[in-house]
């Protein structure tokens, strides 16, 4: 009994709940006559599309920056590199790559700026960072009608100014990961190049917190006053964490996009930092500590849930309430994260 | 003496940052925009009967030290689901007005209740709490009355319901009781209506904010705005009085839900409540109004001034450069853009204050020589 007390305790009610449920509805699926092989292949689908966009969360818990709300600065940053990419006129696989390495300037400007500010907010990083990433998308809003694209397929067609709201990548990086050797069974699909390039971007990362400054990173968030007195910067591994937060925002949209198959521009960026927060926080993380692992059981559970609760809901009792579920849920589980903070870390 | 005289006038403008940016704007825009000054007077009388009584809702916790109350939105479902339920039993005019603020009563005291006990878990965190409650709830809200009327709560109404059986519609329109209050004492000036009921109501409650600021209650929020912990040192019961500021605040944003509804006149179901947190909350602080400080005055020039900008502007960017899309654009932008403003100036004067606090100390522990 002490036994299962202490697993209860460690991974928290929310979490098991969470992990229950999506297990019952695996259960379900069958008799639901959901096809068991299409959803496991959907929830790894987008477990590799949101992947890199739940690890955006981890550098800056890592340094005590709080969770990133302002993730849409870095989701913008990857916007711009992806419009430029086409814009430019580069096609193919290639173009993949070409939106990455011209997103990643944006990002560090970005970075360097979100975190210069949050390094003057101390203590008020969460709400001041929901308000950037809300502002800067709002901002972006006006952009994307002014800024002086031309290429034909992203601007509207009647008027010859201002970005469309969805613009297809097809034809330019549609699938360029996830058709590197994908596997494909009947109706189970493997993207297996997608899930290769989440696993290599957390490797990175969990490289650099491995390395000296990535160390150093760390002990400003868990203990600034210790991290001080070995003389860290601690503004400085500050503002470097929320770079590496935004720029991993920034890859985390392209690879989204690869897979989606659509760039989403004006208000498609607004609450994307919600579903990511909550999913680091399902895989175990709280508001001062995370880890890899935390983001990929985090993410997986969350799209589990996402995916698998519409089809075998509607099929079970005629009512589609995944929606109500998402917010339920996501919402929820950062709420009990805010009120479970131990006191004393900031 | 003249580095005294040069940081207040940097004081002043820190303090009135915000006011003044809305008021460039503002006289950027206006010419711009075209429309005639009876016309603007006729739309800022509307919007002050709007949205006043909900600004207004936000003044007790800021005085409590509690920030900015996003969960107001809680309140502005409490005020929904009584319309919902008079608008089924068909109880029309100011009858109907008066019952949906009375059901709203219970609700609003249960959320703020659960409100306060959550914000008490998550001390200075106040805001980004509240934010993240509001949209729990939301949730909440929508299981209940999208799935939950008409299937376990009785809904009578084939009007207000969805043709699938249960739920409430997108939109539910409100003729019974719209306007009920604005049209109980019209006073006519010029070709502006005055609803002279609504301006009194507004009034009470501006009274009562006055009242409640001298009271046990009122003085005891103030002390724990200023500190807590000293508060908490000399008997007051922090816990208790923090509740008891969000419940009331959240009651009154019930009110002013149903004022804001009854002047529009139909209600958007699962949207009014969200736009009206975030606008309410733009308002004040477009009115110089700071996380820990604020006044009716504030609320006042705030509803003016940011109402101002969110008519004219859609106009302003049509005949700017020819796009009404980027005026709507824009104003969405301004809203967010002001309470980043807001809650960034707010903790950098908050970082400073403790410095400046730090030097005088050091200052006074000098020996002169």
């Amino acid at each position: 009994m002490t036994f299962l007390n202490r697993i209860i305790e460690k991974t928290g009610w929310p979490r098991l709940i969470i992990a229950l449920f999506l297990l019952s509805l695996f259960i379900m699926a069958p008799f639901a006559e959901v096809k068991i092989g299409t959803s496991l292949s959907d929830t790894l689908i987008r477990f590799g599309m949101n992947g890199i966009m739940v690890l955006a969360m981890v550098p800056m818990i890592h340094s005590g920056c709080g969770l990133n709300f302002g993730l849409p600065l870095g989701i913008i940053a990857g916007l711009l590199g992806a419009t430029i990419t086409i814009e430019l006129g580069a096609t193919g696989t290639s173009s993949f790559f070409i939106a990455l390495l011209l997103a990643t300037p944006f990002a560090l400007v970005f970075g360097w700026g979100y975190g210069n500010l949050l390094n003057r907010v101390k203590g008020n990083e969460m709400m001041i960072a929901t308000y950037v990433g809300f502002s800067s998308v709002a901002f972006m809003c006006m952009m994307w009608l002014l800024l002086p694209f031309s290429s034909p397929t992203m601007v509207w067609g009647y008027e010859g100014v201002g970005l469309r709201t969805t613009i297809s990548v097809e034809g330019f990086y549609l699938h360029a990961l996830s058709n590197i050797f994908a596997v494909r069974i009947g109706t189970f699909l493997l993207p297996t190049g997608m899930l290769l390039f989440m696993g290599f971007i957390c490797f990175l990362v969990w490289a650099f917190l491995h390395t000296k400054t990535g160390t150093a990173m760390t002990a400003v968030g868990s203990n600034p006053v210790f991290a001080r007195a070995s003389g860290v910067n601690i503004d400085r591994m500050r503002t470097i964490s929320v770079m590496l937060s935004t720029w991993l925002g920034a890859v985390g949209i392209i690879v989204y996009q690869q897979s989606f198959g659509f760039i989403q521009l004006y208000m498609g960026p607004f609450y994307m930092a919600f579903p990511a927060v909550a999913a680091i926080l399902i895989g175990g993380a709280s508001v001062n500590k995370a880890s890899i692992m935390n983001v990929l059981i985090g993410a997986f559970l969350f799209q589990g849930i996402l995916t698998m609760t519409p089809s075998v809901m509607n099929s079970i009792i005629q009512m589609d309430m995944s929606e109500v579920i998402r917010i339920i849920v996501s919402n929820g589980m950062i709420l009990y994260a805010l009120t479970r903070v131990k006191k004393g870390a900031h | 003496m003249l580095k005294k005289d040069k940081d207040n006038v940097i004081k002043f403008l820190e303090t009135n940052l915000v006011p003044i940016l809305f008021v460039i704007i503002i006289a950027f825009a206006l010419p711009l925009s075209g429309f005639s000054i009876r016309y603007l007077f006729n739309e800022i009388i509307v919007r002050l009967v709007r949205n006043l009584f909900l600004v207004l809702a936000l003044l007790l916790p800021i005085m409590a030290g509690m920030g900015l109350n996003f969960g107001m939105v809680l309140g502005a479902m409490a005020g929904e689901i009584g319309l919902i339920f008079i608008t089924d039993w068909n109880i029309t005019g100011l009858n109907g007005l008066f019952l949906a603020m009375i059901l709203s009563i219970p609700l609003s005291v249960l959320l703020g209740w659960m409100c306060g006990k959550i914000l008490n878990r998550a001390k200075g965190r106040e805001m980004v709490t509240s934010y993240i409650l509001g949209f729990f709830m939301n949730g909440v809200y929508q299981l209940v009355v999208l799935y939950g009327m008409g299937s376990i709560i009785p809904i009578a109404s084939d009007s207000i319901v969805l043709s699938r059986g249960y739920g409430i519609r997108n939109a539910v329109n409100l003729t019974g009781i719209r306007q009920s209050l604005d049209r109980l004492l019209p006073v006519k000036i010029g070709t502006t209506l005055i609803p002279v009921a609504t301006f009194a109501l507004i009034a009470i409650l501006c009274l009562f904010i006055i009242w409640f600021r001298k009271t046990k209650l009122g003085h005891d929020m103030r002390a724990i705005g200023q500190d807590m912990a000293v508060a908490e040192a000399s008997g007051i019961d922090v816990a208790k009085t923090r509740i008891i500021s969000i419940i009331i605040s959240t009651v009154l944003a019930g009110f002013g839900m149903v004022i804001y509804l009854q002047n529009i006149g139909t209600m958007n179901t699962y949207n009014s409540h969200e736009q009206v947190g975030m606008f309410s909350i733009a308002a004040l602080l477009v009115g110089g109004a700071s996380v820990n400080r604020a006044k009716i005055g504030n609320a006042i020039l705030g509803v003016v001034l940011f109402h101002l900008m969110f008519v004219i502007s859609p106009m302003a960017g049509k005949n700017l450069i020819g796009q009404a899309q980027l005026g709507e654009y824009f104003r969405v932008f301004v809203s967010y853009g002001v309470i980043s403003i807001s809650l960034v100036l707010y903790a950098i004067r908050k970082q400073r204050d403790r410095t400046r606090a730090g030097i005088a100390l050091a200052d006074a522990q000098e020996v002169p020589e």
